[in-house]
């Protein structure tokens, strides 16, 4: 209720700024104050502070099962509408293969690429794994005794490690994976020698390696991230690239000129001051990519997921 | 003494007064939301969290930390008037709280667990004034084994709360850990019995089921007995004021339910359930009094209550120190520090001197400001029970479906709600105790959890749970817990049988 009266005030606020403008339908697949629910509200406060779309929007938040509940609900609610848009990521990808959703990403209309946040691999500062080298030899002399905490299983931090081991000559299906539920539980489980290695966002875990909690032996970027002494996997010899990309899709059906538009207001977004902002404040990577160079992307993205669960034994 | 200085610099801070006003603003809405059952702390914080942009970091801390401790205290309230808790923190207190208020003592009740919350909140907020760096450390010792040692130290600690018949209570209990399997299982990425309905995806909603066993059930049973009620007793024959006596039976268990509130606060897995569970498990081991529990035991009030509070504390010791959120409405503080452009962490308390001393500054502020708005106020609410019946429970219902549709707006939650509540009223009719329900829900997926990551950790070794030395405690005592009593059982009936 109070969301609804928050959302009213919002609108009627607006209102009087633009009158017969039609504020946007935009769903946040995710809780209050989440990824999600960050990645669908800052681009928008952003155009609204550019002055690039000024109508304001109606934010529906509904978590649960990596974003597909969100997806379903969304996909009922607002095909053909080419006013409505979702914020999604790597993690909703997994999410449908891993619940066998019966809505997929088929269903809605790829806009943009927006941000990234890269991986990390990091383990405890007297751990006698201090490089990727060592790691690799610790993994190929006894993979059940690597044990690594990261997010849920299937998800982006787990991809990663199947990658790696799949690239040294190992199976990915005999990894000793630890799914976490918050970066704050992942971190203190291998700053304090729970597991071996842990797997999380820089974001997430470079406050910590820098507080000399934990160290970062590789980041999953192609090349080195500022501020981080680790070299990436490809430069360590392992190439696998990977990151927690987000982004928005808007509705299914969306008509040609809708979607033009929408990839037109988000190129300029990310043209303003406003986003540049956003991105500092947020400690967000700038992954901009829009229209069908992004489509393309997440063709790709999706077809790595099938094959990369299938290979961990997650999905037939 | 660093601390001490920082300490007064921030009572200079939190002293200003606009601060001390968006102090009383934020402890005002804890309260009112404590109250409301369903909408959490967490939730109030996010959606005030676009506010932030228009006012400045330590006001709006100052906001969140009332906001924060004010739930706890509003949480009290319902529990113990109308049996209805609107956290899962504050269910232990329904237990003892109610029965009291049903016996006139309501306001006595509501006075313990005031000052109880006041007295544990201030002893946390000092805990975290001087000690938070060491206690953060707690969060890299604690392993996955010594949190399922601790879990099943609170199970099988629970069986005192399993009323008169232990086979209804294990009956309640399973039925909690039976809904507690639902959704997709952590470690595997199975679904398990949800029917292939999205919504169950994630599991039941623990406050769904908290709300609907002990409101709707308590709505629905009330109804059911309307026309053959005894007449009312005065809510108020007990006094509007604690006794001496209570005073005196008040004291041990607040400052016991701080202790065990703070430092499990402080875990990140660990959360402000165990410690009321744990604090009252021992109150009632503990008491002089063992026949009132059941019937409205004061101890059984003031160590929960103190134990939530102190927990409530003891989540900022990871949050300010470390920069680790350990619960959602720490994660969502965390947003708003990151929001300012601030990494919470020991930086902060070097970078931002003034704005962490003045939080914790106004958390003393806010804490007297809640008793003061609280010890007054245990009269008037304790009035609430004059409203008749038929209004009071309709306002209960429409507030629980309010606030239900507003923690995820599913209808399925709604649906549950009444499945649930129909339980709970069918498990009131048959002298079914509910808190194991509950327990049984909160605990099973948590210790399901830890015991996997344990095992996992060490390939299978089932050696693993006791691999610490804190596990291996924690163990032993939970095997005492079980052993002795049963032990002395037998004695004492082997002492009675005579000779052959």
């Amino acid at each position: 209720m109070i969301r609804t009266m928050f959302t009213a005030a919002a609108a009627l606020s607006l209102s009087g700024l633009a009158a017969f403008a039609e504020p946007a339908v935009v769903m946040a697949p995710g809780g209050a104050g989440g990824g999600y629910d960050a990645t669908a509200r800052l681009p928008l406060e952003a155009m609204q502070k550019d002055g690039i779309f000024t109508d304001g929007a109606n934010y529906t938040n509904k978590g649960g099962a990596g974003g597909t509940i969100g997806l379903t609900e969304f996909v009922g609610a607002n095909t053909g509408n080419d006013n409505a848009i979702m914020s999604m990521g790597v993690i909703m990808v997994g999410g449908i293969l891993l619940n066998n959703s019966t809505v997929t990403l088929d269903d809605v209309t790829p806009l943009v690429r927006l941000t990234n946040d890269t991986g990390v691999i990091a383990v405890a500062p007297d751990s006698p794994i201090q490089s990727v080298d060592d790691l690799v030899a610790a993994m190929k002399a006894d993979i059940g005794a690597v044990s690594i905490s990261g997010g849920s299983s299937g998800g982006v931090d787990h991809i990663t490690m199947a990658l790696i081991a799949k690239n040294i000559g190992l199976d990915p299906a005999a990894l000793n994976y630890i799914p976490y539920d918050s970066g704050a539980e992942s971190v203190t489980a291998v700053g304090g020698g729970a597991v071996v290695l842990a797997v999380s966002g820089v974001s997430e875990f470079k406050p910590m390696a820098d507080a000399g909690r934990i160290k970062i032996i590789a980041v999953t970027s192609e090349g080195r991230v500022d501020g981080i002494d680790a070299p990436s996997l490809t430069e360590a010899g392992i190439p696998v690239v990977t990151g927690n990309w987000r982004g928005i899709v808007g509705a299914g059906g969306m008509s040609d000129a809708g979607k033009a538009m929408w990839i037109d207001r988000f190129t300029k977004m990310h043209e303003g001051q406003a986003w540049k902002d956003t991105l500092a404040l947020q400690g967000w990577e700038d992954a901009f990519l829009a229209g069908d160079d992004f489509a393309a992307f997440l063709e790709q993205e999706k077809e790595l997921t099938a094959a990369v669960l299938k290979e961990v034994g997650l999905i037939q | 003494m660093e601390s001490l200085s920082g300490l007064m610099q921030g009572f200079g801070i939190a002293l200003q007064p606009q601060n001390l006003l968006w102090c009383f603003v934020g402890t005002f809405m804890g309260t009112a939301i404590g109250v409301l059952p369903g909408i959490g702390p967490a939730l109030t914080i996010a959606l005030l969290l676009p506010v932030t942009v228009y006012i400045e970091p330590t006001a709006a801390f100052i906001m969140f930390a009332g906001i924060f401790y004010g739930a706890m205290y509003g949480g009290s309230t319902t529990s113990i008037l109308l049996n209805t808790p609107g956290e899962s923190g504050s269910m232990m207190t329904a237990l003892e709280g109610n029965k009291m208020a049903r016996k006139g003592r309501g306001a006595a009740a509501l006075c313990t667990a005031a000052i109880g919350s006041f007295v544990a909140g201030t002893i946390g907020t000092v805990l975290l004034t001087f000690l938070a760096p060491p206690i953060a450390e707690l969060a890299f010792y604690f392993r996955p084994p010594d949190y399922f040692a601790l879990m099943l130290l609170a199970f099988l600690s629970v069986s005192v709360v399993m009323g008169t018949s232990k086979v209804r209570g294990f009956i309640s209990l399973f039925i909690g850990l039976s809904l507690g399997v639902i959704g997709i299982d952590k470690a595997g990425g199975m679904q398990r019995v949800t029917f292939g309905v999205p919504d169950l995806m994630d599991g039941v909603e623990m406050t769904v089921v908290l709300v609907s066993l002990f409101a709707i059930g308590e709505l629905l049973y009330v109804a059911s007995r309307y026309g053959k009620q005894t007449p009312n007793l005065n809510p108020l024959a007990g006094g509007i004021w604690m006794t001496k006596e209570d005073w005196k039976r008040s004291w041990k268990p607040w400052l016991r339910g701080a202790g065990f509130g703070f430092p499990i606060g402080a875990l990140p897995a660990g959360g402000a359930e165990i410690p009321t569970f744990l604090s009252y498990t021992v109150e009632r081991k503990l008491t002089k009094h063992p026949e009132e529990f059941g019937h409205g035991a004061i101890e059984g009030v003031a160590g929960p209550e103190a134990a939530n509070n102190a927990a409530a504390a003891g989540v900022l010791v990871p949050l300010l120190t470390l920069g680790l959120p350990t619960s959602a409405t720490a994660a969502i503080l965390l947003a708003a520090f990151q929001n300012y452009g601030l990494q919470p962490g020991p930086q902060l308390f070097i970078n931002s001197g003034d704005l962490v001393w003045g939080l914790i500054a106004s958390l003393y502020v806010g804490n007297l400001m809640l008793l003061v708005l609280n010890l007054p106020l245990a009269g008037l609410w304790v009035r609430l029970l004059f409203v008749p019946r038929p209004y009071l429970y309709a306002g209960i219902l429409i507030f629980s479906l309010v606030g239900i549709w507003g923690v995820s707006n599913s209808w399925v939650d709604l649906a549950m709600m009444f499945g649930v509540g129909v339980l709970g009223y069918v498990m009131r009719v048959y002298d079914f105790p509910i808190a194991p329900v509950l327990i049984g829900l909160i605990l099973g997926p948590m210790a399901e959890q830890q015991l996997r990551r344990a095992l996992q950790a060490q390939q299978g070794d089932i050696l693993a749970l006791v691999s610490t030395p804190l596990s291996a405690t924690l163990m032993a005592v939970a095997l005492a817990v079980v052993v002795v009593p049963a032990a002395l059982q037998w004695r004492r009936s082997r002492k009675i049988e005579p000779l052959p």
